[in-house]
């Protein structure tokens, strides 16, 4: 069954398609750019890219699979509207993963043969304003906290409580100084075959589709209106 | 006519989610869901909050509007989409949601421009728009009086307010007399009971020294000042504040420099055809006031029903039908959202 792909939680604008079988989930084609300021511009053309490669038309998906942040809301509403709207005209499920657990599950579950990590992971992503989205996974890739929003130092202490070992993401690796962990590059950004894995048995039993719904998180900024402000004086 | 091309178009440039269905000139559907309950207590629209539940409606909007129009997105010809001037969090929802129909759909998508689409939906209402024409664009979020050539190609600015919008001055003035967000319903409510020339408001850039710079803009700052000021010098005499007085002298200063440098703007072009669109349009007073000014010089008001002077996604299909019916070429997929897209662009 091929699935579309797509996350925009970070500056990397993800697109791509995985073949999802009865025991594994194959690679189709992807398409990653990071830009924090083009997700609107990029993610389209990205998508009709990785169908052209593959030879393949919108009409052969069987479903789309979508990371749901957390991620700045702007480039995160732009891949959950394309999920959403694609899987409409098409008539096919689409299912959200939070982002931060494709993270945890590629750091835990290394697709190239690699030693997965010694103990709990953190993953974590920037949520601007010197602050990080954050998660913590235990090595079988199970969310053990998470997902919050706080500043790198509150992570930092969790992540001390919770025995974590080592740290994933571009939020990890911006604070690195703070955070005071092990850092495992490579893994800045949600990889999206792990996202598929994350959907993957959903997918292959055919479930009703989630509503996708973003994980912001954060509340809007907005007060309500206070008393008028007097014009004679 | 079913030879016609249909286009469906979609607007989230403000707090309206937006999906309208057209053929050729005819309405077949206008969905619209709208947040503005959500923005009430902040006084006005909050970006974030318009964002948020765009992304929310428009799967169930684009149902709805495809369900009355009784098609679905493979009868479609084309997909039009507001892509500015708007909210920049806003109209990326929207652009984004008309990115994913159109590659989908394998459909065409059309990146158009807000205020063009003010024009254009009068389309539906009165049949094609003799060109050239003045068109008098005024909601929360503009107020401007263009010149209209070709409604395909582009249209000349000749002024816009240099400061607030009509419609936020509506707004400010509403909530100075205890009126609900938005403004304009409300006032136009207590206007009926007043009488507009109880008392005398200034009309901004109207005076000679300021029509030789600024002879088709508008000003509505100091409108709504003057208000607050007359308001609060009552409250502090600890008089009563006679607000259907207050609701139309406030109402027919407004109405008479909008009229009155539309009708300006009329005579000087030589064009006898003035299109009224966007929110404020919908205001009882303008309409009258504008028919009113304009049958005495032989010019013809086009002005669509209330429903439509508003933002809606019909105004954004009756565009993109104009545009497919002119050949212009569709948009690319990487079509930005540009919150400050100039008039002088229809679509990009």
């Amino acid at each position: 069954m091929l699935v579309l792909v797509l996350d925009s939680s970070t500056p990397a604008v993800t697109a791509a398609l995985a073949e999802i079988t009865a025991h594994a989930v194959a690679p189709r084609g992807e398409r990653s750019v990071v830009d924090a300021r083009a997700h609107g511009e990029l993610l389209a053309p990205q998508v009709s890219e990785v169908l052209a490669e593959a030879g393949a038309r919108p009409a052969d998906l069987a479903a789309v699979v979508a990371g749901v942040g957390p991620g700045p809301f702007t480039g995160l509403r732009v891949g959950l509207v394309t999920a959403a709207s694609m899987g409409q005209v098409l008539g096919i499920p689409t299912y959200g993963v939070p982002s931060l657990d494709a993270i945890g599950h590629a750091a835990t579950h290394p697709r190239s043969g690699a030693a997965p990590e010694a103990g709990p992971v953190l993953a974590a992503t920037d949520a601007r304003r010197r602050e990080i989205y954050w998660a913590v996974y235990d090595l079988a890739g199970e969310r053990l906290a998470g997902p919050e929003v706080d500043t790198p130092a509150a992570v930092a202490e969790r992540a001390r409580e919770l025995g974590v070992r080592v740290a994933v993401g571009e939020g990890a690796r911006r604070y690195a100084d703070i955070l005071e962990l092990p850092l495992r590059a490579g893994l800045d950004y949600p990889p999206p075959y792990a996202l598929a894995e994350l959907a993957a048995e959903r997918v292959r039993a055919g479930a009703p589709g989630d509503q996708l719904t973003p994980l912001y998180l954060r509340r809007p900024d907005a007060v309500a209106a206070a008393g008028r402000k007097p014009v004679l004086q | 006519m079913a030879d016609e091309p249909l286009i469906l178009g979609i607007e989230t440039s403000c707090d309206e989610t937006g999906v309208g269905v057209v053929r050729g000139h005819t309405l077949l559907a206008d969905a619209l869901a709208s947040s503005v309950d959500e923005h009430a207590r902040f006084g006005g629209v909050v970006p974030e909050v318009a964002s948020r539940a765009h992304l929310e409606a428009i799967v169930p909007t684009m149902r709805r509007a495809l369900d009355d129009a009784g098609v679905t997105l493979a009868d479609i010809d084309a997909i039009a989409v507001t892509a500015g001037p708007g909210l920049a969090g806003a109209l990326l929802v929207g652009v984004a949601a008309a990115k994913g129909y159109a590659l989908a759909a394998e459909k065409p998508v059309y990146g158009v421009n807000h205020l063009a689409a003010h024009v254009a939906v009068d389309t539906l209402e009165h049949g094609p728009l003799p060109e050239p024409a003045i068109a008098l664009l005024v909601s929360g979020g503009h107020s401007s009086l263009l010149l209209v050539d070709d409604l395909a190609t582009g249209v000349t600015p000749l002024g816009a307010t240099i400061d607030d919008a009509a419609g936020e001055a509506f707004d400010k003035v509403a909530r100075l007399l205890g009126l609900p967000f938005p403004g304009g319903p409300p006032i136009d409510r207590e206007a009926r009971a007043g009488s507009p020339d109880a008392i005398t408001f200034p009309r901004g850039l109207t005076a000679p020294k300021d029509l030789a710079a600024h002879r088709f803009d508008f000003s509505f700052s100091g409108l709504k000042t003057a208000v607050a000021r007359w308001v609060e010098a009552k409250q502090r005499a600890g008089e009563p504040v006679p607000v259907p007085d207050v609701a139309a002298s406030f109402q027919e200063a407004v109405c008479d420099v909008l009229t009155g440098k539309a009708i300006a703007a009329c005579r000087d072009r030589g064009v006898d055809t003035l299109v009224l669109g966007g929110g404020v349009a919908a205001n009882s007073r303008l309409r009258a006031l504008a028919e009113e000014r304009a049958a005495k010089q032989g010019i013809r008001v086009r002005v669509p029903r209330p429903k439509l002077c508003t933002d809606n996604g019909a105004m954004v299909a009756a565009l993109g039908s104009h545009l497919v019916a002119a050949g212009v070429a569709p948009s690319r997929l990487d079509l930005p959202a540009d919150s400050a897209m100039p008039l002088t662009i229809v679509s990009v």
